[in-house]
């Protein structure tokens, strides 16, 4: 086993936050290791569950690096573990450090803790969150191609829809206006969120419940099990602040609240809120800030 | 079809922040006074098996945990909600095992109780959170596996199954035998089960294995170890906007969104 590290790219590093703040992860990983940085791109658009994977797995078989680093996007998720099983060694999801030891960082029990995490056998298989590791691009040594297999039996994508199309990632949202239960409907979002969202230049987030309730798609959820975000800005509207809902906006630099409830646990983490009802508070938002842009 | 789900039993996860209190010597949540639940995506994928049973017309559904005696009632509400049989692997000891060490007896039980064609298991669980298991268990079983999905239908000899991604869906057409890792969605929240159904399976047969039943050996922690456990403090302190009418609240809401957002 090398000090070698090696990163699996899903995405452009030069274009894409995610894959830069990968590289970044795996180059000072890399040099606390004292190993060099290997990496290994894989077309997204052609990705195929089963070939990708042992593609990956032959690759590294060569390389044999300590540690293998992936990004959060669903296909190294879908990765990680079966590639460790399959290299013997220990795979983490959800990392926000890893050391050269192999400790890995992490939260826990819907964002109420946080534990750390002794990898025990190598190589170490992680998945990182993006955001939470400094972004680099070079110099990135030239990534290895997955070569293309043929999928026998094994599952194939299909079709590849996506419903966000056009729409910037909401990963890269510089601000954010975010629903919860409490709006009450899906009306509540076509009429009154977003409009605010265009007001301020942000893209619409949503809260488990409210996708859970089918009132927007499930691509939009924020939180543990939905998307990290990293605004400058995250306003959430009808939204508790459960934990898990908050996992996905630690890294958001403020955050401000319209709830009707003054004890929702969502005034324990804003910098500034309003308790009010949402269907008073918004229609006049809006009307104030047409106003001020004029 | 035979069906297997997974389902693990954890500390409610919903409980506020406030009461949430961990045992740092034994690195855990302390109980305290939550209850104990299904992981909501051990019920999502139950749902999911219930309603691919409904549209398919046949199959049998077998839920299998591997826990402490507590998790019967888990298994139980699961009957209730028509799965077929229930197993329980008993943990007799009360560490908490890591992820592979789980899937290999998960695996060991699977092979026990028969041949089954579709394997299910929660996108990850709302304690560790690890999002592993489905994955493992799908590599020692070697089979192929496919994640977040929210949807199994099947058309001609195959499984036709939609699967969620960061931008949105997924079709995929795979054959069983495959393990699948299931996600939330619109149409897969847990039924409430009836009144009657809840009664009768308490009633119900359920099997309960040891690990010397299956015959395995594990070492709970060769995977990875947890070395350290805290709870992080980062309460903020909340200016409520200022004004004695509405109109002057959200007045100073807006200025303060304008002021934040034009800094930009
Ligand atoms: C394993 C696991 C993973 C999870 N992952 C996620 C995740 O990724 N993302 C996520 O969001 N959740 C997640 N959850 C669910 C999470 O625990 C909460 O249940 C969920 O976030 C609650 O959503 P909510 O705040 O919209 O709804 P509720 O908790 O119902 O809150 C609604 C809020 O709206 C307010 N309100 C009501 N009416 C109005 C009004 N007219 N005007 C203003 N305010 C109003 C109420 O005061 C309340 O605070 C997860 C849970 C588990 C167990
Ligand atoms: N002890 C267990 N018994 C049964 N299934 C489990 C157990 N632990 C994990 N699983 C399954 O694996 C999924 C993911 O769990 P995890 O890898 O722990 O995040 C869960 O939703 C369950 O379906």
């Amino acid at each position: 086993m090398s000090s070698d590290v090696a990163i699996v790219l899903f995405g452009n590093p030069a274009t894409d936050r995610a894959a830069s703040g990968l590289v970044g992860a795996g180059q000072q990983l890399a040099q606390q290791l004292g190993g060099s940085l290997h990496a290994i791109a894989v077309d997204a658009q052609t990705y195929q569950p089963e070939s990708a994977l042992t593609s990956i797995e032959t690759i590294c078989r060569e390389m044999a690096p300590r540690a293998i680093l992936l990004s959060n996007d669903t296909y190294s998720q879908e990765i990680t573990p079966r590639l460790a099983h399959r290299l013997g060694g220990s795979a983490a999801g959800d990392a926000v450090a890893i050391t050269p030891e192999l400790r890995v960082t992490r939260q826990v029990y819907g964002g109420k803790a946080q534990a750390v995490i002794q990898l025990k056998r190598t190589p170490a298989v992680v998945w990182l969150r993006s955001r939470t590791f400094a972004p680099s691009i070079l110099p990135l040594p030239a990534p290895r191609g997955e070569g293309a297999r043929s999928e026998g039996e094994g599952p194939r994508i299909v079709e590849r829809s996506s419903e966000a199309q056009g729409q910037a990632r909401l990963e890269d949202a510089r601000v954010i206006v975010a629903g919860g239960r409490g709006i009450g409907g899906p009306e509540g979002f076509a009429s009154e969120l977003q409009p605010l969202a265009l007001l301020l230049g942000a893209q619409l987030a949503a809260s488990r419940a409210a996708c859970d309730a089918g009132w927007v798609p499930p691509a939009l959820q924020v939180g543990q099990t939905g998307k990290k975000v990293a605004p400058d800005l995250y306003l959430a509207i009808g939204i508790t602040g459960a934990s898990q809902h908050m996992a996905g906006v630690s890294e958001a630099k403020q955050i401000a609240a319209i709830n009707i409830d003054r004890d929702a646990p969502i005034f324990k983490h804003c910098r500034f809120g309003i308790v009010e009802d949402y269907r008073k508070v918004v229609p006049l938002l809006r009307e104030k800030l047409s106003a001020m842009q004029r | 079809m035979n069906i297997l789900v997974c389902m693990k039993q954890i500390l409610d996860p919903e409980i506020p922040a406030r009461d949430f209190r961990i045992d740092a010597a034994r690195k855990e949540a302390e109980r305290g006074s939550a209850d104990l639940v299904a992981n909501i995506f051990c019920e999502n994928a139950l749902e999911t098996a219930l309603q691919f049973r409904e549209r398919s017309g046949g199959g049998r559904i077998t839920v299998l945990s591997y826990g402490a005696a507590s998790a019967e009632d888990m298994l139980r509400k699961a009957l209730a909600m028509k799965a077929d049989a229930a197993a329980l692997v008993l943990n007799e000891s009360d560490a908490q095992a890591d992820p592979l060490a789980v899937a290999q007896i998960l695996a060991a039980a699977a092979r026990k109780l028969g041949d089954f064609d579709l394997i299910l298991t929660g996108r990850e669980s709302g304690d560790w959170g690890a999002g592993q298991t489905g994955g493992l268990l799908a590599e020692e079983l070697q089979r192929p596996c496919v994640s977040f999905v929210d949807t199994v239908d099947v058309t001609g000899d195959k499984l036709r199954l939609r699967r969620q991604t960061d931008s949105g869906y997924e079709i995929v057409e795979a054959k069983p035998p495959i393990v699948l890792t299931i996600t939330n969605a619109e149409h897969n929240v847990p039924r409430i089960p009836k009144v009657r159904d809840v009664m009768t399976a308490h009633r119900q047969p359920l099997t309960t294995f040891t690990l010397a039943d299956l015959g395995v050996t594990v070492d709970p922690h060769a995977y990875y170890d947890v070395v350290e456990l805290a709870v992080p403090r980062t309460e903020t302190q909340c200016e409520l906007v200022p004004g004695d009418t509405l109109d002057q609240k959200v007045d100073a809401l807006a200025r303060r969104l304008v002021e934040v957002t034009s800094a930009l």
